[in-house]
């Protein structure tokens, strides 16, 4: 080998390197100006900046994203807001906060968009939340769960549309409270999600039936559980009922896995979000049977709007609609909606006004939703119902509309949990 | 006790499990030493082919022409042909490449199928028929226990394939060869047997284990898009444990793990995070190389190719051209947008998190695969200051280095006394750890909810402000680790690495010289997490999680590790082409991986190092 005469680096060709590439990245992105870059221009369109986990979780956010599109076409199709049509620039955080951070900044700067929408991952809509706070721009979380994200860390620039977790428990909590049952287990996620649901569940639960107990609590990894100890350590509890938070994956081991032990044998389930097309499809003719749960019955629920919906989903991406479709269906509306409040103004103070006490349709077609001013959470709901097992593939019987605004803690409490500044 | 019995049994099923992913990673390794990250995808892949096969060629349910059982077996031939194309196609042509350096392009490949698998196969989860004759539960007899079939069959299957493998490498002459390439590379190479061929036929068993293990799943679990790297890490682990490349190993390994799994969830149900790298870190700590595996014989594993470089100061246009770039960098800012210069301060923040890491893996010779743990510290250590004691910016900046350094001299002083491979899983352990304490100690951390309103103080929110302290301290740190390296201590470092025997005769003691660098690069890397939480506002779990500590990795394998600002290209090309195509397009992971794939095949060395032997050409041919 040829050593050659020195052709050695030290930290000066380090720092060249350096400074060529911060050269040629900002080159980049300034390249990168979107052509009507002016924005706040009364002509141009409306820009949302939309920031999901896409390639993390393709199962719900496919839909999700389809069923926007849809959305958003429809309102451009009437003539979007006041002559301007909507335009959205999608961003995938892959499932890292972090990473959603830095789409907000390039988002905001850089594409200018009047505001922030999306969120699947609760840490991810935290992050982005905080951003807003920081930064002064209004974001609308579609999905997250978190209690967080409105009460504890809310704040005046965050609304969030699904029902959080509270909220499902709540519904779960009530039909629970009717069954003879007393010895209760838990399996839930180990992560937020999990751990709020089940102690919102306990403290719940316990407040309406004193006289239950808890007798197992198992806390499998997320996307990790190994079902069969898992179902075997519950059926070794001997429980009358079982609470049940998993989901995706998880959940699908977990039913099989208790299937075949017959861990659900004269037992009562509770389960959250079992009832969701995305959960409850994969699970094929195994689906359990009798399970109470919170979803969305699509292919029962029959009224006007909804069955438009339907129709046309179904024409455009030639599958049923899922619940994803629904949240990302239901955020445009509720976009759209306060932007027509507004008089197409997209100063932040006056969309924030506009969003506060909103009144929206939902395309599940129920009772309208209201974005509440105290809290900044929707009043959207979910169907509660029980699953069965329809031409080999699960489904909801015998559900309601719960509407959420009956399943949130009375204002005083809320207005402790959230803090001054959110106001 | 029948509780006990049935969770015995379960653990004993998912025991056999996961030593069929693992026997295909510890054969691949023990001949290639390939750390193949693919593992886990050839894993998924099978599920899938075997999915289809099973439920579309075979016909729903009925017996089709193929059956299950034909299904699983033609899944596991069809995974073991997709790793002779790898190993055709990308790995031959890496295997002088300096270790870790398949790991880069292997990680391409998983990005790669991650895209595919989701285009071919819809991102629904899919959930595989029961096997024919394996459906329901059991009578066990004399316990009168029931227990799913399934499992039973799973149960022994896994002795079953451990001693048709013994049977493999002991009885054929392909088994000999093999066991003897194990042995020694260059021996079996010299006596005339062909090695590509070899190889080649060993990745094919490897990736038809991989395959057989995804496809067996089928009536256990649902086929899904995470499944690749759900098993990967827990596979990794396995073989570690078990010893690299010994098979006995794996199985005791597998059993020990899957045994400690289904009692830990009855007893404390929160620990099945990270319950498998507290064993590897037991096991590691008390047996530095694993349960059944042997000290490498003789040369340390650096004397495999050619020497390594030795490092010296760069030529003179290139300096000049370093400081021109280096003013032009601190020039810049003030043109630019916001979000260019938070860009900018990512890259900083990148380039400092990379050299930190290649101040271990280069001169210091030792791999880490969990270098995120103090990036992730130093940023929960300025975000808990802020949180709790409302403390200022400067205070978090300077706490960082100290708790990462200090974390770093706690883990160092385990994992300096390993080697190779080994040292780089404890650190992946000690990582995992700092990571579930991160998730777990919800009160403290804000578990994966994180801590919120870590913002720079008021006198630095201003972007450009704060893009020239991050600048600053950035090329501060990273000049330290440059004289670090150019330093006395360097080279006695770099003589460790280059020849322990030589170095410990001359009175270079190894571990603490190791144990300070180790600090070192964990403290500097410290300094870069507490920029880069004060740069985005909040901290979560996911910064010291195992794909943070993945990019750093790449970072310094894609600039090159044998070459000082290696990771500094390597920061800028993939944090910058990772940006750029994340934006781009929606599939950014198959072109990400194509990238990645194409710059390993034209790039061997690393960006860096491709850059060094043209110039090195270049002044060869200049001279008379």
């Amino acid at each position: 080998m040829t050593t050659g005469l020195h052709a050695r680096r030290s930290l000066l060709r380090q720092t060249a390197a350096a400074a060529a590439a911060t050269l040629a990245a900002p080159a980049l992105v300034l390249a990168q100006q979107p052509a009507h870059g002016g924005g706040n221009g009364a002509a141009g369109p409306i820009r949302i900046g939309e920031i999901n986990s896409y390639t993390a979780i393709p199962a719900f956010l496919h839909p999700y994203r389809n069923a926007w599109l849809l959305a958003q076409d429809e309102v451009n199709a009437q003539g979007g807001i006041h002559g301007r049509p909507l335009e959205t620039v999608f961003r995938d955080d892959a499932g890292r906060p972090e990473d959603a951070v830095r789409h907000a900044g390039e988002l905001v700067n850089v594409e200018r968009v009047h505001l922030l929408a999306g969120a699947f991952l609760s840490n991810v809509g935290l992050a982005i939340s905080d951003f807003a706070n920081q930064h002064r721009r209004l974001f609308v979380a579609s999905e997250p769960l978190t209690d967080a994200l409105v009460w504890s860390r809310g704040n005046r620039f965050t609304f969030r549309l699904r029902p959080s977790t509270y909220m499902q428990s709540a519904m779960l909590v009530e039909e629970a409270a009717k069954l003879p049952a007393r010895r209760w287990a838990i399996v839930a996620p180990n992560y937020e999600y999990g751990q709020s649901a089940a102690r919102w569940f306990k403290e719940l639960l316990t407040r309406a039936r004193p006289d239950v107990q808890f007798v197992a609590e198992q806390f499998p990894a997320l996307g990790r559980i190994d079902a069969g100890a898992t179902v075997q350590a519950l059926a070794g509890a001997r429980p009358e009922a079982i609470f049940n938070v998993t989901f995706a994956q998880d959940l699908t081991n977990f039913v099989r896995q208790g299937n075949t032990r017959g861990l659900f044998e004269r037992r009562h389930v509770v389960s959250l979000l079992t009832g969701e097309p995305e959960y409850l499809l994969p699970l094929g003719d195994e689906a359990p049977e009798g399970w109470i749960v919170t979803g969305y019955p699509y292919a029962d629920l029959d009224n006007p709007r909804h069955n438009a919906f339907r129709e046309a989903y179904r024409r455009r991406f030639n599958e049923e609609p899922r619940c994803g479709s629904v949240v990302g269906y239901d955020t445009v509306t509720a976009i759209a909606t306060m932007l027509r409040r507004t008089g197409g103004a997209t100063g932040t103070d006056a969309m924030i006004e506009a969003m506060r006490g909103l009144r929206f349709p939902t395309v599940f077609g129920t009772a309208e939703v209201e974005f509440r001013a105290i809290d900044h959470q929707s009043t959207l709901g979910a169907f509660v119902g029980k699953t069965a097992l329809r031409d080999g593939r699960g489904v909801m019987v015998d559900w309601r509309y719960a509407d959420g605004a009956k399943y949130l803690p009375p204002d005083e409490a809320v207005r402790q949990m959230r803090p001054q500044s959110a106001s | 006790m029948d509780a006990l019995i049935l969770q015995a049994l379960n653990g004993l099923a998912s025991a056999s499990s996961l030593f069929l992913v693992a026997s295909g990673l510890t054969v691949i390794f023990g001949v290639s030493r390939i750390v193949n990250f693919a593992h886990g995808s050839l894993y998924m892949l099978g599920a899938y082919i075997g999915w289809t096969l099973v439920t579309r060629l075979a016909g729903d349910g009925a017996p089709g022409p193929l059956g299950f059982w034909g299904g699983v077996l033609l899944a596991a031939l069809a995974v073991g042909l997709v790793g002779v194309v790898i190993e055709v196609l990308l790995l031959r042509r890496l295997y002088r490449a300096p270790e870790l350096f398949p790991l880069l392009a292997t990680f391409g490949v998983v990005l790669i199928v991650q895209d595919l698998a989701l285009w071919i196969w819809g991102p629904q989860d899919l959930l595989g028929p029961r096997a024919p004759g394996l459906r329901g539960a059991a009578e066990l007899p004399l316990l009168g226990l029931r227990f799913p079939r399934y499992e039973l069959f799973l149960i022994a299957l896994g002795p079953v394939v451990l001693g048709l493998l013994w049977l493999l490498f002991h009885r054929t002459r392909f088994g000999v060869l093999v066991r003897a390439a194990t042995e020694d590379r260059e021996m079996v190479g010299a006596l005339g047997v062909d090695q590509r061929a070899l190889f080649t036929g060993v990745f094919f068993l490897g990736a038809a284990l991989a395959g057989l293990a995804g496809a067996l799943q089928l009536p256990r679990e649902s086929v899904n898009l995470h499944m690749d790297l759900a098993v990967i890490v827990e596979a990794f682990v396995v073989v570690v444990v078990g010893g690299l490349g010994s098979l006995g190993g794996a199985f005791l390994a597998a059993l020990l793990i899957g045994e400690l799994h289904a009692f830990g969830i009855l007893i404390f149900p929160r620990i099945t995070l990270v319950l498998v790298f507290l064993v590897m870190a037991v096991v590691l700590v008390l047996r530095p190389h694993g349960l059944l595996g042997a000290a490498p014989a003789g040369a340390a594993p650096a004397a495999a190719g050619a020497a390594e470089p030795v490092v010296r100061p760069a030529p003179a246009p290139v300096r000049r051209l370093g400081l021109a770039a280096l003013a032009l960098a601190f020039a810049l800012p003030p043109f630019l947008g916001d979000y260019a210069l938070s860009v900018l301060a990512d890259l900083a923040v990148f380039v400092l998190f990379a050299t930190s890491l290649h101040l271990l893996m280069g001169p210091g010779g030792m791999a880490s695969f969990g270098h995120a743990a103090y990036f992730g510290i130093g940023a929960y250590a300025a975000a808990l200051l802020a949180h709790h004691l409302a403390a200022p910016m400067a205070a978090g900046i300077a706490l960082a280095p100290i708790a990462a350094g200090l974390a770093g001299l706690g883990f160092g002083w385990f994992c300096v006394r390993l080697s190779g491979v080994y040292s780089a899983m404890l650190t992946l352990a000690f990582a995992q750890i700092a990571w579930s304490v991160a998730f777990q100690w919800v009160e403290v951390t804000g578990g994966d909810n994180g801590i919120l309103g870590v913002w720079p103080d008021p006198w630095a929110r201003d972007r450009l402000v704060f893009t020239y302290l991050v600048l600053a301290l950035c090329a501060g740190a990273g000049f330290l680790l440059l004289r670090a390296v150019h330093a006395p201590f360097g080279y006695a470092l770099r003589a460790l690495r280059d020849s322990g025997p030589r170095a410990a005769a001359i009175g270079i003691p190894a571990v603490p010289v190791r144990w300070l660098a180790f600090a070192l690069a964990a403290a500097m890397a410290g300094i870069a997490g507490a920029l880069f939480a004060y740069g985005k506002g909040s901290v979560f779990p996911t910064l010291l999680a195992i794909p943070r500590s993945v990019d750093a990795l790449l970072m310094v394998l894609l600039g090159g590790v044998q070459t000082v600002t290696g990771p500094i290209w390597g920061a800028l090309a993939y944090a910058g082409l990772s940006e750029q195509l994340v934006r781009a397009t929606g599939h950014w992971r198959l072109v990400l991986g194509l990238a990645i794939v194409a710059l390993v095949l034209f790039f061997p060395e690393g960006l860096a190092g491709a850059a060094r032997r043209r110039w090195e050409a270049r002044m060869a041919a200049a001279r008379p």
